[in-house]
Parts: C-alpha cells; sequence; structure tokens
C-alpha cells in the first residue's frame, strides 16, 4: 500500500517535471511557432540566476520565486531583439540562429562559472510514508507547476492579454488589422516564456545541480514533449507529459533511470509515427 | 559543364594533391592524425550537405549515423578476425538504420522542424544508451561498450587477410583523405544522375513533384540512405583515428556539423568540406590557447555559437557561394557583358 503510493507520487512528480521544463518552450513554440533551442540554456541560466543571488545573500524562495525569472526574462528580452526578431517566419532559421545562442550561452557561463556542478542544497525535508520518503521539495515544485499551468489557462481563457494573445496566434495579420501590434505580442511572449523557463530551471536546480552543460540534458525531453504534443500549449504539454513520464516512470521502475529516459524518447518517436501533427492535433482539438 | 564546374574540380583535385603529397611529406605524425579526424569529420558534413543541401531534409542528428557505424566496427572488429569485413558491415549497419528510420519519418509525412526533432531525439537516445554501457552485462562477445569511456581498443584497420599487420597513422590517413574524396565524387556523381535531379525537384516544390507523379517518399528514403552510408564510412574512419566514444553521437557533434554546413555554405559539397577544415583549425587553435588569460574569454562554445548566429543572420549563403557570387560579379565588372553566363546562380537555401 505504502509502496503504491509512493509509486503513485513518483509518477505524479515526474509528470509535473516534465510539464515544468516543457512549459516555457511550449509558450514559444504553441504561439510563435519559434523553435527555441536555446531553451535548455534558459532553464541553465535560471538555475545560475537563483544559486547566484542566493549566494550574495537573497533568500532562497526570494531567489527562485523573483531573481530566476527576472534575468532570465530579460536576457530574453535582449535575444529578442537582437536575433529573433529578425527571423520571424523563417522557422528553421530561427531553429538554427538559438542553436548558435544556446552554445554562446554554454560559452559565456563556462567562461564565468567554469566547467563544473554547482549545488543548493534542496530545502524542506521528506515526508515519511510508511518504510518510504518522498522529498517535500519535489512536492513543493509539483504544486508549483500545477498552479502554473491553472495561472496559465486563467490569463489565456479569462483576460484581455489572454485573449489578444490567442487572437495573434491565430492569426497575426487578421490581429494586425484589428489595431493589435504583433511585434509587441511576439516580443511579449518570448520574454514570458524565457521567464517561466527561468522560474523551471531555478526550480530544478536543487534538485538537479547546476552545471554550464546542464541544458542539454533537458533539451531533447522538453522538445519531444512540445513536439508530442501537439500545437495546443496547455493541453498539448499536459498530455504529453502525463503519457511520457508514465512511460518514463514505468521504465524506471522495471529497468534502470536511464533506459527509462531512453524509453520516453523512443516513445514519443513512435508518437510522432502515429501522430505527425501531435497529441492535440488529433485530440482535445478545441483546447488551449 | 560550366567553366565554373571546371574551376571546382581542378581546385579538388589541388587541394587532394596537397593533402596526399604535399602533406605526407611533411612528415609529422601529429599532422596526420590530425589530419585523419579532419578528413572523418569532413566525411560527415558531407553527408549532411547530401541530404540538408540537396534533398532539403534537415536532419539535426546526422552524428547518430555517425557514431553507431564507430560502435558497429569496433564491436564487429573486435569479434572477428577481418576489420575490413567490420568497417563494410558498419556502414551496412548506418544505412541500414538510416532506411529505417527515413521510412519511419516520410512514410509518417513527418517534414520540417519535426524532422529535425525526431533525428536529434534519435542520437541523443543512442547518446543516453551508449552512455550508460559502463557494466560488465554490457559485452558484446570480446567487444566491451565501456560507458561514458567508449572503447578505447577499438581495433584499427588492417589489409584483408593480415589481420596482425594494422595500418600505420600515416595510411589510415592517406585511407581517410581518399576515401573523402571518394565520397566527394559519389555525392557529384549522385547528383547528375535523373535520380539526383528529381531529388533536387523535390527540395524546391515536394508537392509540384508529387503531381508530376513522382513518389517523393522513396527519393527522399533513397537520399537518407545514400547520406546514413556516407556518415557511416566517415564513423569507421573516425574510429580508426582515434577510438569509439559516446561523444561521437553527442548534442555538440550534432551541432558542430550543423555549423559547418551552414557556414561553408548549404546547397554545395565543397562548401561544407572547407567549412569543417577551417572550424575544426579553429577551435583546435582556441583549445591551444587555454593558458593565455586574455583569450580565457574565447571559449569555443562561445566562438562556435556567435558564429553560427552571425551566420544564419548575415552571411545566408555561406563561405563558398558568397566567395564564388563575388569572384563572378567581379569578373563581370572586367569583362563588361556576357561574363553572366559564366556559371549558374547559387543555389537557394531550400
Amino acid at each position: 500500500m505504502d509502496y503504491a503510493l509512493i509509486v503513485l507520487l513518483q509518477l505524479v512528480v515526474t509528470i509535473a517535471n516534465l510539464a515544468l521544463i516543457s512549459a516555457g518552450l511550449a509558450v514559444i513554440f504553441g504561439m510563435m511557432r519559434i523553435i527555441n533551442m536555446a531553451h535548455g540554456e534558459f532553464l541553465m541560466l535560471g538555475g545560475y540566476a537563483a544559486l547566484v543571488s542566493h549566494q550574495a545573500g537573497l533568500n532562497l524562495w526570494l531567489a527562485i520565486f523573483v531573481a530566476a525569472p527576472v534575468t532570465v526574462g530579460l536576457i530574453g528580452a535582449v535575444l529578442e531583439r537582437l536575433v529573433i526578431r529578425r527571423l520571424y517566419g523563417r522557422m528553421i532559421d530561427t531553429m538554427l540562429a538559438t542553436w548558435g545562442v544556446s552554445l554562446a550561452l554554454v560559452g559565456v557561463v563556462t567562461v564565468i562559472f567554469g566547467n563544473r556542478v554547482s549545488g543548493i542544497s534542496p530545502p524542506l525535508g521528506s515526508v515519511p510514508i510508511g518504510g518510504y520518503a518522498i522529498g517535500l521539495y519535489e512536492l513543493l515544485t509539483t504544486g508549483v507547476t500545477a498552479l502554473l499551468f491553472l495561472g496559465g489557462w486563467y490569463v489565456l481563457r479569462r483576460t484581455a492579454v489572454g485573449l489578444i494573445a490567442r487572437g495573434a496566434m491565430q492569426n497575426r495579420d487578421m490581429a494586425a488589422e484589428l489595431g493589435v501590434d504583433p511585434a509587441k505580442v511576439y516580443a511579449t511572449t518570448f520574454v514570458t516564456g524565457a521567464a517561466i523557463s527561468g522560474l523551471a530551471g531555478a526550480l530544478i536546480a536543487p534538485i538537479t545541480g547546476v552545471a554550464p552543460s546542464i541544458g542539454a540534458v533537458y533539451i531533447a525531453k522538453a522538445f519531444i514533449t512540445v513536439i508530442s504534443g501537439g500545437t495546443a500549449i496547455l493541453t498539448g504539454a499536459l498530455s504529453a507529459s502525463a503519457l511520457l513520464g508514465s512511460v518514463n516512470t514505468a521504465f524506471s521502475f522495471v529497468m534502470t533511470p536511464v533506459l527509462g529516459e531512453v524509453a520516453l524518447l523512443a516513445a514519443a518517436v513512435l508518437l510522432l509515427r502515429v501522430l505527425p501533427q501531435g497529441i492535440t492535433g488529433r485530440f482535445f482539438r478545441r483546447s488551449l | 559543364m560550366t567553366l565554373r564546374d571546371a574551376l571546382g574540380w581542378l581546385l579538388v583535385a589541388a587541394a587532394a594533391l596537397y593533402a596526399l603529397v604535399a602533406v605526407p611529406a611533411g612528415g609529422e605524425l601529429t599532422t596526420m592524425i590530425n589530419g585523419s579526424i579532419y578528413a572523418s569529420y569532413a566525411i560527415l558534413a558531407l553527408s549532411l550537405a547530401l541530404i540538408w543541401g540537396y534533398a532539403g531534409i534537415l536532419s539535426f542528428g546526422q552524428a547518430a549515423f555517425f557514431g553507431l557505424a564507430g560502435y558497429v566496427y569496433a564491436v564487429a572488429g573486435l569479434n572477428l578476425e577481418s576489420t575490413p569485413l567490420a568497417a563494410v558491415i558498419a556502414v551496412a549497419a548506418a544505412a541500414g538504420f538510416a532506411a529505417l528510420l527515413g521510412y519511419f519519418m516520410f512514410w509518417g509525412r513527418i517534414s520540417d522542424v519535426y524532422l529535425g526533432v525526431i533525428t536529434l531525439t534519435v542520437s541523443l537516445i543512442l547518446y543516453r544508451f551508449i552512455n550508460q554501457t559502463a557494466g560488465e552485462e554490457w559485452t558484446i562477445g570480446a567487444a566491451p561498450l565501456g560507458g561514458f569511456n567508449g572503447i578505447p581498443s577499438t581495433p584499427i584497420l588492417a589489409p584483408p587477410g593480415h589481420p596482425d599487420e594494422p595500418f600505420l597513422p600515416e595510411q589510415i590517413y592517406m585511407l581517410a583523405v581518399g576515401a573523402l574524396l571518394a565520397c566527394y565524387v559519389i555525392c557529384k556523381l549522385a547528383m547528375a544522375t535523373r535520380f539526383g535531379r528529381a531529388v533536387i525537384a523535390i527540395r524546391e516544390n515536394e508537392s509540384r513533384a508529387e503531381l508530376l507523379g513522382y513518389d517523393t517518399r522513396r527519393y527522399k528514403l533513397g537520399i537518407f540512405t545514400l547520406g546514413g552510408a556516407i556518415a557511416g564510412a566517415g564513423g569507421v574512419l573516425f574510429a580508426n583515428s582515434v577510438f569509439v566514444s559516446p561523444n561521437m553521437f553527442s548534442l555538440q557533434t550534432n551541432g558542430q556539423v550543423i555549423i559547418w554546413v551552414i557556414v561553408g555554405g548549404l546547397g554545395t559539397f565543397a562548401g561544407p568540406v572547407i567549412g569543417c577544415f577551417l572550424l575544426m583549425a579553429l577551435s583546435t587553435w582556441l583549445g591551444s590557447l587555454d593558458a593565455g588569460p586574455g583569450f580565457a574569454v574565447l571559449d569555443p562554445n562561445l566562438v562556435m555559437g556567435v558564429v553560427l548566429t552571425l551566420c544564419v543572420l548575415g552571411l545566408r549563403q555561406g563561405l563558398l557561394p558568397t566567395a564564388l557570387t563575388l569572384g563572378e560579379r567581379l569578373l563581370a565588372k572586367t569583362r563588361g557583358r556576357g561574363a553572366a553566363e559564366l556559371g549558374q546562380p547559387a543555389e537557394e537555401r531550400p
């Protein structure tokens, strides 16, 4: 019984983790049709922003929930202006240019912090469940992920900003005709995506540690989740996370954690063979 | 054959002569070993130039075939008597894997960015898998897979029938340069055939090609398989120049190939090879400057990233086509009218 509960909790945590690392990418891909290859580096920068501000004396929670998203959001704003803005509509070129940006960011961070892993010790403790235990912090990140998606749903569905964003997402020219400045919407979207990635990176930093090259660990998983999810931002990321997270957990338990990841990626490739438009290209089509 | 083609072949011949005669005459062993590595990477670049530049298939995970062939060669070489047979098996394995993956993608009607993401994912699956094979249980016959250490005991090619006399590094170098040249010629010839023309037509407009009656999936599968085989040949040579390690599949290797092709010039064969040599030399040079305090800023990743971003933003055609266009303009100016017929305009990026 305890074991079943712990497996279930582990499953939920895995799914939430996947959704968390994909959220920022999903916002940028879903709304702007831009594949942001520097997404992994945004997560990495979020981790470093939290680490540095915490070491400088900032409260850990402020470092994670304020310093990291603000810093990465600002970096995103600069990149949007310097690089992304020139490439709208050229999907493959944005993919290549952001790949270049990702390498450059890894380079810069390596120069500043050196090529080693730094850590923030995970706060809170763990809750015992019978003979097992699960980290309270991991449960917290799951809760934050849930709040993040609920917040995203609320903003997109219930606010004027969300309406404009959805409009620009569906038909850029039409939105422009109606007096919306698409450039502004796109810039805001990119910065929002970057800030969410920064928050996600900071949240997972205490669990995994931070290193300049850590983005590479996340990029494939985040990508394949977003692409498998399809065009609907929230439903897509969630449904794909649920599916791939389950595969990951199942294989991790039966075999090893690494083979769990291999199974996750392989399952996604198989999924895309069957549903090239992603899950929400076929199911939940009218969702967000 | 236009004047530009003739000039191209002349330059290729000159480069080959230099690599095969002048460089070995210098006799430095490190130059030879580096040369073998460069040449095997250049073959990898050539394979991507073929499928991306000519067929419009952006494979973000071309190194999958490179690494796979390297590992198959090492495992087969350690288990079999004959290393040439192992090399043949390895190239066939890479081609077979490419065919399988290609079937999967092209019959699933996957295109554009999705192709890039799937190929990259496949490459990273292999990377993750190989990286965790450190334990005893991961042994195939006489070959331990070795996890993140790779297989340092990768066997060196030996002439058929003489398994006890493996080639010297100088001979591997000659072999690598020869293979690069052969792959270049194969690519050129493949594109000159009816098949090659159809592939270019599909790149330009897939639905139009389909309306003309071509089964575009077959053509894409064919060119993708050929690309896989060529990348595999590069992998076998790399295994002989260094040894096989998971790094062959890594995100970094996959990224580098893309950068070489973009910088050298998409839509050409010589461009990516030149891009590969130039950027490999650049990163080797940057790597050797590690000690200097002023150069710490010049992290190789940083430089590569900036080069790629700037190329995508500014130098959209890549080095070789830009140089050719400039040269033609210069020629047209000095010769006046009529010189524009010299060559076809540089091919557009797909």
